[in-house]
């Protein structure tokens, strides 16, 4: 029994997307993203060139002015979108698969390895984040790697406690008893039937720790524990801050870069939110009434506050 | 009373990893940050303050084990050693004068929030499928995406310096001084409302679906149709039966938010000047002032370990399943 016997298929990727508004704004967002992240940076000038007057408002030659060294906020912007993105995206790819391991080893195996992966996990979750990863981030060499690294570290515990969760309910199933009777080993059990059904999940989560390991990089850049002589939308702000573009007013050297972010966020908890109505069955199966109502609310990620049980 | 002890124990051994790491921190990481310090500051250093960067970066020739049992020794005693930023100052002076401001900001914003949270989600929950129900929770969601200091700095730059109507940082006018006077506090509540505003309205959205989702489930439990049968006013029904039980599942995750509200309000604390942790840590960052991180650290994470406990007693003493299942 694998992906194929998944609850229910309805049509192909662009049937869900044509049913699903929020699904197809929040994915029409992310492709703009995408692009301007793959080819802006071909159509714009150097970002740390020093083309003008520093704090120029917009104008036709700077179409969201200078900063306070004088450089292009446009520029600085498009070229940030790359770095910002692929941290998010490689901090989210690794922080679910890091959760995915030490979460299904924990429910698949049960006993003492659950009790230590579970203790383990616990901690971590209770901890607050961002001053650990301060504290990392600190101490590790000033970069984009060491940045993911320490996101990563902080970020995983959430995806692990879920996807034990989910692990453990599976677990109870009968076509896994049977694949334990047939002699199959764990790893295979753990690969080849778990895991295809948890992909639902799994995208969630990828979602979720996207816009967690985007916010938490601009926070952790924004401190100055990033590499500054990189472009990122974090550095953009720090620089913006540290010129203090606050108090003479030049509120076009920040808005840009925590713009993009507010938009990256917004695009991937609306995809979210829409690939939840589509798949989680508890939005769907317990009446028309019911999911009508629930599938008002739209699901936020881990970048806020409150983790939904 | 042993669920409490449970989770006592588990706090307790939270605490210990964050000391660990705490220690073995300095001494893993590649490079020599102490080595570098001691660069930058040669012959500004007291041997004092020296012996005391020594110790803490694990320079002294003793074995690991003996200086794992003096670095507890000393935090037990609240020694956490000398400021570098601050100089002379040591750590857990420095920390403590901003660790009552960050409590105050981050604890009042994490209140007022699930408070209006949790009120607008009754509202939207009892009012489900109408107008306010398809706007707020997509406009909260959008806010939501938002970092919480540049929502902060927006609101400075809009509410501060454009419209003038709210002081532009600090906690409290620098005429005043400090003390338990109407004045004063007024002062003080004045400085806090632009940037608890920020984040009360960065996190309002996460309180505001939990509080819904949980109320319409309750809403459809038999006990509030009994409710309804027994004909009890609305207001009642709502508020005496429903929303009690429905304000469990997010007290739950209160605990678990403080440390992310923490970390927030520790951003938009340097968007506002505001003298806590946050402002402490661009010092401690700038100055590449390590004792003074970990002083925050380890200061920040037993706050939140101690509040996760409170919660826990709360949830208890409310909800008595949780310590009897």
């Amino acid at each position: 029994m694998t992906a194929d016997s998944s609850p229910r298929r309805s049509g192909g990727a662009a049937d869900f997307l044509r049913q699903n508004a929020r699904a197809s704004f929040g994915l029409g967002l992310l492709l703009l993203f995408g692009t301007v992240a793959l080819v802006g940076p071909f159509f714009v000038p150097a970002p740390d060139a020093l083309l003008g007057l520093p704090h120029q408002a917009p104008s036709w030659a700077h179409w969201l002015g200078t900063t306070g060294q004088g450089q292009d906020v446009l520029a600085q912007t498009v070229v940030g979108t790359r770095l910002s993105l692929l941290i998010g995206l490689g901090v989210g790819l690794s922080t679910v698969v890091w959760g995915a391991l030490v979460g299904m080893t924990a429910g698949y195996f049960g006993d003492r390895t659950d009790a230590v992966l579970s203790l383990i996990t616990n901690v971590f979750l209770v901890i607050p984040g961002l001053p650990l990863a301060i504290v990392l981030a600190a101490y590790l060499p000033a970069g984009p790697l060491s940045v993911a690294l320490v996101l990563v570290i902080t970020g995983w515990a959430w995806n692990a406690r879920v996807l034990r969760a989910q692990t453990l309910a599976l677990r109870q199933r009968d076509f896994v008893s049977a694949a334990v009777v047939s002699g199959e080993s764990s790893g295979w059990i753990i690969v080849r039937e778990i895991l295809p059904n948890m992909l639902t999940i799994l995208v969630a989560q990828l979602i979720g720790s996207t816009i967690y390991a985007i916010g938490a990089e601009v926070g952790l850049e924004f401190l100055g524990l990033g590499d500054l002589s990189t472009v990122t939308w974090g550095t953009n702000l720090y620089w913006a801050s540290n010129d203090s573009a606050l108090l003479t007013g030049a509120w076009w050297t920040y808005l840009p870069s925590g713009l993009c972010v507010a938009l990256v966020g917004f695009a991937l908890v609306m995809l979210n939110s829409g690939f939840d109505q589509v798949t989680n069955p508890r939005l769907r199966s317990e009446g028309r009434w019911r999911s009508a109502l629930l599938g008002r609310g739209v699901f936020l990620g881990q970048s806020t506050p409150v983790v939904s049980p | 009373m042993r669920f409490l002890l449970g989770r006592l124990g588990f706090y307790l051994l939270a605490a210990w990893v964050t000391l660990t790491v705490n220690f073995v921190l300095p001494r893993l990481m590649p490079g020599d940050p102490a080595a570098a310090l001691f660069a930058r500051f040669q012959g500004r250093l007291s041997p004092q303050a020296l012996q005391s960067l020594q110790t803490a970066f694990g320079l002294s020739h003793a074995s690991l084990a003996s200086q794992y049992w003096s670095y507890l020794a000393r935090v037990a005693h609240g020694d956490l050693g000398i400021s570098i930023a601050y100089f002379p100052a040591s750590v857990e002076e420095v920390v403590a004068s901003g660790l009552l401001w960050t409590l105050f900001l981050a604890g009042g914003s994490l209140v007022v929030s699930y408070l209006l949270g949790s009120l607008l989600g009754i509202a939207v929950g009892w009012w489900r499928g109408g107008w306010l129900d398809s706007i707020l929770p997509p406009a909260l969601a959008f806010l939501g995406a938002f970092p919480y200091f540049w929502l902060a700095m927006v609101m400075l730059y809009l509410g501060g310096f454009v419209a003038g109507w709210f002081p532009l940082g600090h906690a409290y006018r620098d005429d005043l001084t400090p003390g338990f006077n109407a004045a004063f506090a007024l002062d003080v509540l004045r400085h806090a409302e632009l940037p608890m505003a920020s984040i009360v309205l960065a996190t309002l959205g996460g309180w505001l679906l939990t509080m819904r989702n949980s109320l319409i489930s309750v809403l459809g439990s038999d006990y509030i149709r009994l409710a309804w049968a027994k004909g009890l006013s609305p207001p009642r029904v709502v508020f005496r039966y429903a929303v009690r039980n429905a304000l469990l599942p997010s007290l739950a995750s209160f605990g678990m938010s403080l440390g992310f509200v923490l970390g927030g309000s520790l951003l938009t604390e340097i968007v506002f000047s505001y003298p806590g942790q946050g402002y402490l840590l661009v010092q401690a960052v700038r100055g590449q002032d390590f004792p003074l991180m970990q002083g925050i650290f380890l200061a920040i994470t037993l706050s939140v370990l101690g509040a996760n406990f409170l919660v826990d007693v709360l949830t208890a003493w409310l909800d008595p399943r949780t310590a009897h299942p």
